[in-house]
C-alpha cells in the first residue's frame, strides 16, 4: 500500500502543477483548491511553500467523524471516498488535524486519495509515493509540528 | 471559465464601488493585449493626460489562462506617465491565475480614492479598504502589512503593490507583483499612485469544470511535456542571465552607458557566475513548471560584532545589465544589493539603472555635478549607486524628480542627449545592432519583447531594409497573438500557431482557433490605432548619437541602414494604426 508523501517541499517553487494535476485528472476541475494537495506560501514568497495534503492517518479522524460512511478508513492510512454518500456536513474537514480537506462553496469535500497522479507533474521531485506497512503508517507520517499531542 | 464574452470587474475608486460588466468580443479581441485595447477604447480617454483620475488601469488575462501551462501572464494597460501615451506592461507571478480563479477576464480601475486604499477582490468579494498607514511604506513592508490585513487566500492570491516611487508619480515606478515579478516598465506604479491606490489583492477562490472534449487532456499533456523539455532548459537552468556572456562575447552587451559592448571584466557577472555564487533558490509563476525566477541573496553586516541581515533578491538578464554592466558594477553581490534598493523603492530597475548610467557619464563630462546627484557618481562605485537609487526612488531633489520622468527629459534640461540611452524608454540589455535599436525605439511597448529584432540582428548577415521591416511587423503580430492569450513569451517556441490552434479547439474556442491570423492582425492594428490616437508620432522618433557609435561583432552600426529602418518602420506602424477597424 502506498501513500503520497511530501519529503522535499523545501524544493517547491510554487508552480501549483501538483494541485492542477489533481484537480484536472482526479476531480475533472480547473482549480488549485478542489484538489487533494494544495500549495500555500508560509508567510510570503520569501519563506517558501508548504503543501496541505492528507498525511495518511490511521485511524483517520476524518473517517471517524464522517456520519454517513462517505469517508472510510483506507488500509495503510488515509481514507476511501464515496462521494455519493456525502451529505456535505463538513465534519471531515473540521476533524482533519492538518487542514488537508478542502470544502468548496457547496460544502463538497476534497481530499487526497493517495493515487499519486500529481507526482510526475512536480518539476523538482518534491513528492513521492511511499510504500507503507500497516504498523508503520498513522502517526509516523504526521510531521512532528503538526501532531496533535 | 470558458465563455464567449468577457467578464470584467470595473471598480470606481471615487465612489468606492464596483460593477460586473459583460462585454462581447471574444472572437475579435481574444483577451490580454486585445482585451486591454478594447477596454481602453471603452473606458479610456486618449486625449486627456495620464494622471486624469478617470483614466483606467487595466489588468487583463487570456482565454487559455490556467487551462494550459505558461498561460500565466497578465497584461496591464494604462496611459503612461513616461510618454503620456497608451501603454502595456506585462507580468506573471500569481496575477494571471488569481484573476482566472476570481472569475474575471479583466479588472479595470477608474477614479481616485479620497484616502490611500487597497482593493481586495475575490470571486465572491470586493472590498475597498482605506490604508493611510501603509502610504509611504516600501514594497516589502507593504507586502508584510497586506498579509496581515488580508488574511485569506495565502498561496492562491496575488498582491500587486507600489512603493514610494509610485506614490511620488515617478515615470519609472513599477507595480510589484508578488515580490519577485513586476509590471515594470512605463510607469504603471505612478498610475496606481495617482489614484491613491497602494495595493490590489486578488484572491483566486473559484473552481471551474474542465472542458469535456477528449482532446483537452491530450493537448495539455503535449504542451506540458514540451514545456518541461529541452527547449525550456535555458530558462530552467541559468535563466535569462545566460545572455550576459553570449552578448559580451559578440560585442553586443551594453556596458558603461553603452560606451563599449564588450569587456573582460563582465566575466564576473555572467549568468553562470550568478548561478554558481549567489543563486539561493528558484521560484515560479503560478501555472508554470519551468520556474525561471532566480533568487539570489545579499548579506549586510550592520554591527562590527558579526551581526547580519540578509535579503532575497530576484535577478534576470535585464536587471544585471541595467545596474551591472551599464554601471560597471562587476560584483554579483553588489549588483543584487542595488537591485534590492530599487525593489524597495518600487522602481523599474531597467530604467533606473540606465538613467544612473547616463547621470554618471553626465558627471564625467561636466553637465551635472554633486550639486544635482547629492552623492558622487562614478562607474563601478556600487555603494554610491545604492544611495543614488534610493534618491531616485524618493525623488529627493529637482534633479532626481526630473530624472525619474525619463533620462531624455533630464538630458534635455541638463545636456547630454547624445549619450542618453533611450529608445522610446531607457534601453534594454541588447546592443545587437540596427534592427534591435529600431525595434525598441518604435515598438509598441518600447521593449525588447515587442519583436525579435535582437535575434534578427544576430542571425542576419545582410542589410535588407524591406526584409527587416517585414520581419518586425510579422514577428510583432505573432507576439501580439501570444500576449493576447496571455502566454509567457519564453514559451513562444512551444506555442506555435499549430499548437495554439489545437489548444483553442480543445477548450471550445473554435472561431479563434481557425482565425489566428486575421484576429491577431486586428489586435495588432487596434493597439497601434489607440497608441497613435493617444499622441504617438513614430515619425518623430530620434535615435541618440550613442547608438550610432556602437560596434558589434558585425562591425560598426550602419547609420544609413538604421536611419532607413526608423523611417520605414514608422511608415509601417502608421499604416497599421490607420487601417484598424
Amino acid at each position: 500500500m502506498k501513500i503520497l508523501t511530501t519529503p522535499r517541499m523545501e524544493r517547491c517553487i510554487g508552480c501549483h502543477s501538483c494541485s492542477f494535476a489533481c484537480a484536472r485528472l482526479v476531480h475533472k476541475n480547473l482549480s488549485w483548491d478542489t484538489a487533494g494537495i494544495r500549495i500555500g506560501s508560509s508567510g510570503g514568497l520569501s519563506t517558501g511553500f508548504e503543501a496541505r495534503t492528507c498525511v495518511a492517518c490511521e485511524p483517520a479522524p476524518c473517517a471517524q467523524a464522517c456520519p454517513t460512511g462517505a469517508y472510510t478508513q483506507r488500509k495503510g492510512g488515509g481514507v476511501i471516498v464515496r462521494k455519493n454518500l456525502c451529505i456535505r456536513c463538513g465534519k471531515c474537514a473540521m476533524a482533519c488535524p492538518v487542514d488537508a480537506i478542502y470544502l468548496d462553496t457547496t460544502g463538497e469535500p476534497f481530499v487526497c486519495i493517495h493515487c499519486g497522479r500529481c507526482v510526475p507533474f512536480c518539476p523538482h521531485d518534491c513528492l513521492e509515493m511511499k510504500e507503507v506497512t500497516p504498523e508503520k503508517s498513522a502517526r509516523s507520517e504526521v510531521p512532528h509540528d503538526q501532531r496533535q499531542l | 471559465m470558458i465563455r464567449d464574452n468577457f467578464r470584467i470587474l470595473l471598480v470606481d475608486l471615487a465612489i468606492g464601488r464596483g460593477n460586473v460588466v459583460t462585454l462581447e468580443g471574444r472572437d475579435t479581441f481574444v483577451g490580454g493585449s486585445g482585451l486591454a485595447a478594447l477596454l481602453y477604447s471603452k473606458y479610456g480617454h486618449p486625449e486627456r493626460p495620464w494622471n486624469d483620475p478617470d483614466q483606467p488601469l487595466i489588468f487583463a488575462i487570456g482565454p487559455l489562462t490556467g487551462y494550459f501551462p505558461l498561460m500565466s501572464k497578465t497584461v496591464c494597460a494604462f496611459k503612461s506617465p513616461y510618454h503620456d501615451q497608451y501603454a502595456e506592461s506585462h507580468a506573471g507571478g500569481r496575477s494571471a491565475l488569481a484573476l482566472r480563479f476570481a472569475d474575471l477576464d479583466a479588472l479595470v480601475v477608474v477614479g481616485m480614492a479620497a484616502t490611500p486604499s487597497c482593493i481586495a477582490v475575490g470571486s465572491r468579494d470586493l472590498v475597498i479598504k482605506e490604508l493611510p498607514f501603509v502610504w509611504g511604506k516600501d514594497v516589502f513592508e507593504t507586502g508584510k502589512m497586506l498579509r496581515k490585513l488580508v488574511k485569506r487566500g495565502g498561496g492562491h492570491r496575488t498582491m500587486l503593490r507600489i512603493g514610494p516611487a509610485g506614490e511620488s508619480g515617478s515615470a519609472m515606478a513599477c507595480i510589484n507583483a508578488d515580490t519577485y515579478r513586476h509590471f515594470g516598465r512605463l510607469g504603471g506604479g505612478a498610475v496606481m499612485g495617482i489614484k491613491n491606490l497602494k495595493a490590489i489583492v486578488i484572491e483566486g477562490d473559484a473552481s471551474f469544470s474542465l472542458p469535456e472534449s477528449k482532446e483537452y487532456p491530450k493537448v495539455f499533456q503535449e504542451a506540458y511535456t514540451k514545456l518541461t523539455g529541452k527547449d525550456m532548459m535555458k530558462y530552467h537552468d541559468i535563466g535569462t542571465p545566460i545572455n550576459m556572456a553570449v552578448l559580451n562575447e559578440t560585442k553586443m552587451l551594453p556596458i558603461r552607458n553603452l560606451q563599449r559592448t564588450t569587456d573582460p571584466a563582465m566575466a564576473s557577472i555572467t549568468g553562470e557566475q550568478f548561478a554558481d555564487n549567489v543563486l539561493l533558490r528558484n521560484s515560479a509563476c503560478a501555472g508554470c513548471p519551468v520556474g525561471c525566477i532566480h533568487i539570489g541573496f545579499v548579506r549586510e553586516r550592520f554591527q562590527k560584532e558579526h551581526r547580519y541581515i540578509y535579503r532575497q533578491v530576484s535577478y534576470d538578464h535585464e536587471p544585471i545589465f541595467a545596474v551591472g554592466s551599464m554601471l560597471s558594477v562587476v560584483d554579483p553581490f553588489q549588483v543584487l544589493a542595488i537591485i534590492d534598493v530599487s525593489e524597495k523603492a518600487g522602481l523599474d530597475v531597467m530604467s533606473a539603472g540606465v538613467a544612473l548610467a547616463w547621470a554618471t557619464e553626465a558627471v564625467e563630462k561636466g553637465f551635472i555635478s554633486e550639486k544635482e546627484t547629492i552623492v558622487p557618481l562614478a562607474f563601478g562605485n556600487s555603494e554610491n549607486y545604492k544611495q543614488a537609487m534610493q534618491l531616485l526612488g524618493e525623488g529627493s531633489n529637482d534633479f532626481y524628480r526630473l530624472l525619474a520622468q525619463g533620462t531624455r527629459k533630464a538630458a534635455e534640461q541638463y545636456g547630454g542627449k547624445d549619450f542618453a540611452c533611450v529608445l522610446g524608454q531607457e534601453m534594454a540589455g541588447y546592443a545587437t545592432g540596427e534592427v534591435y535599436f529600431a525595434s525598441q525605439a518604435l515598438g509598441f511597448r518600447h521593449s525588447h519583447l515587442d519583436s525579435g529584432g535582437y535575434s534578427f540582428d544576430q542571425k542576419e548577415k545582410g542589410k535588407d531594409l524591406s526584409k527587416a521591416i517585414d520581419f518586425l511587423v510579422k514577428d510583432e503580430q505573432g507576439r501580439v497573438l501570444l500576449t493576447s492569450m496571455v502566454a509567457c513569451l519564453f514559451a513562444r517556441g512551444v506555442y506555435t500557431d499549430e499548437l495554439l490552434t489545437r489548444c483553442l479547439h480543445s477548450v471550445g474556442y473554435t472561431y479563434l482557433a481557425e482565425n489566428l491570423g486575421p484576429v491577431s492582425r486586428n489586435v495588432q492594428q487596434l493597439r497601434w490605432k489607440i497608441r497613435l490616437a493617444s499622441g504617438f508620432r513614430p515619425e518623430d522618433v530620434v535615435i541618440p548619437e550613442r547608438f550610432y557609435e556602437v560596434e558589434t561583432v558585425k562591425g560598426p552600426v550602419d547609420r544609413a541602414f538604421l536611419t532607413g529602418l526608423i523611417q520605414e518602420y514608422a511608415k509601417a506602424i502608421r499604416q497599421l494604426g490607420t487601417t484598424a477597424q
